[in-house]
């Protein structure tokens, strides 16, 4: 479950913006997701929920947008994009492959008013 | 959208946003208004009054990572740890892999080396007993219900430490492959430890931790012919979720592989050492 401590983190960036931007409501809040990202996107949805209420985010809506899982084939030596942890590598079949992009849990942006 | 000044115009409430890059997303948003009436409304929109010159809504580029502030606890703990030149591992593994057995021997191997142990549970101060009895110095840290150690916890439990320069900083993390993976706590690396009674696809099974893990160790190996694990199957998938990781097969129990894994210890000791005299 430690997509309570995401969605804590979430809440920490949201109240210093509010600070920084002077606003009293988000209603949208956007954040990217790698494919293989230690994130569990229901649960961080409701940890979000719970997480935000009394925060000036309480009933914001919550996005997530995927991005790509890409990595690199230590058999071909070449970077390829691979949709699963554990796929071969599409270019050349090989099972040796280190992620290099995917991990990422980043919030990108939010409507607030 | 009024195209004087980019405003949401009451009429347009809820639509318009002061951002300047091009995305489009939809909106469902629930406000009912009429269209049929005559009048301009700018009392209707989400925020219920209208500033001049001011969208309503607005959108806000952050851009930062979700646990930004974990990194910047766990930045400040590495430069703590780089200042002594001591080297941190976080070890990392299921609950029951035999870490502070591990973590036990090796102290005692390491004989009058400077080191200190923060310990990582849900509940209890077993381990920083079982590690104090060796002689070293610990530090429990209960996380309740938390399922991971983070850097902000880290930095509080050195302040409870004497760290000497050119030590070692053990973190044993809490018992579980999945959460610890994501939390950075400052250290110079993380080090996962699987037992062969574990089962030889667990890396498969759990892919994160072992990717994130500069070394593994294979321990319990002297139990290997009673659970028929095949050790070379558990280095396979090792290197098939992470084809960098290093691997030693060790026993706590018997000793076995020890004096390598000291070694490795050693090793990333004096190489982090000359790496900061180089900078």
């Amino acid at each position: 479950m430690h997509e309570m401590s995401l969605a804590e983190g979430i809440r920490r960036v949201i109240e210093d913006q509010a600070r920084a931007h002077a606003f009293a409501r988000v209603t949208c809040l956007r954040v990217e997701i790698g494919r293989f990202a230690c994130v569990e996107k229901p649960a961080l949805e409701f940890a979000f929920e719970v997480v935000m209420r009394g925060s000036p985010a309480e009933n914001a809506r919550l996005e997530m947008i995927d991005l790509p899982g890409r990595a690199i084939c230590y058999d071909c030596t070449r970077e390829v994009e691979i949709m699963a942890r554990l796929d071969p590598c599409p270019l050349c079949g090989g099972g040796r492959l280190m992620p290099v992009a995917g991990e990422e849990m980043r919030i990108k942006d939010m409507e607030v008013i | 959208m009024c195209t004087v000044c980019g405003c949401g115009t009451g009429a347009e409430q809820g639509h318009s946003r002061s951002d300047a890059h091009g995305h489009s997303h939809d909106h469902a948003h629930g406000h009912g208004h009429d269209h049929s009436h005559g009048g301009l409304h700018f009392g209707h929109g989400p925020a219920g009054t209208e500033v001049p010159g001011m969208s309503q809504v607005r959108l806000i580029e952050i851009e930062t990572d979700i646990l930004a502030k974990n990194g910047v606890h766990a930045e400040a703990n590495r430069a703590r740890l780089a200042v002594l030149g001591a080297f941190a591992v976080n070890l990392v593994s299921s609950p029951g892999s035999g870490k502070t057995t591990l973590l036990c021997r090796t102290i005692e191997a390491l004989g009058t080396h400077p080191l200190a142990v923060i310990e990582g549970d849900q509940q209890t101060s077993n381990d920083a007993e079982r590690i104090r009895a060796t002689g070293a110095q610990a530090v429990q840290v209960n996380t309740g219900k938390g399922c991971h150690l983070d850097g902000h916890m880290v930095g509080h439990a050195m302040d409870h430490l004497t760290l000497a320069p050119g030590g070692f900083l053990f973190i044993e993390n809490v018992g579980n492959l999945v959460c610890p993976a994501a939390f950075d706590l400052g250290e110079d690396c993380k080090v996962a430890i699987l037992s062969v009674t574990e089962g030889e696809d667990k890396p498969l099974k759990y892919p994160d931790m072992f990717t994130a893990s500069r070394l593994a160790l294979l321990n319990k190996v002297d139990l290997a012919p009673y659970c028929h694990a095949d050790l070379d199957a558990y280095e396979r998938n090792l290197r098939r979720v992470n084809p960098a990781i290093e691997v030693i097969r060790v026993s706590a129990a018997t000793g076995a592989g020890m004096d390598i894994w000291l070694d490795w210890l050693r090793g990333s000791l004096a190489r982090k050492a000359a790496r900061t005299a180089a900078e």
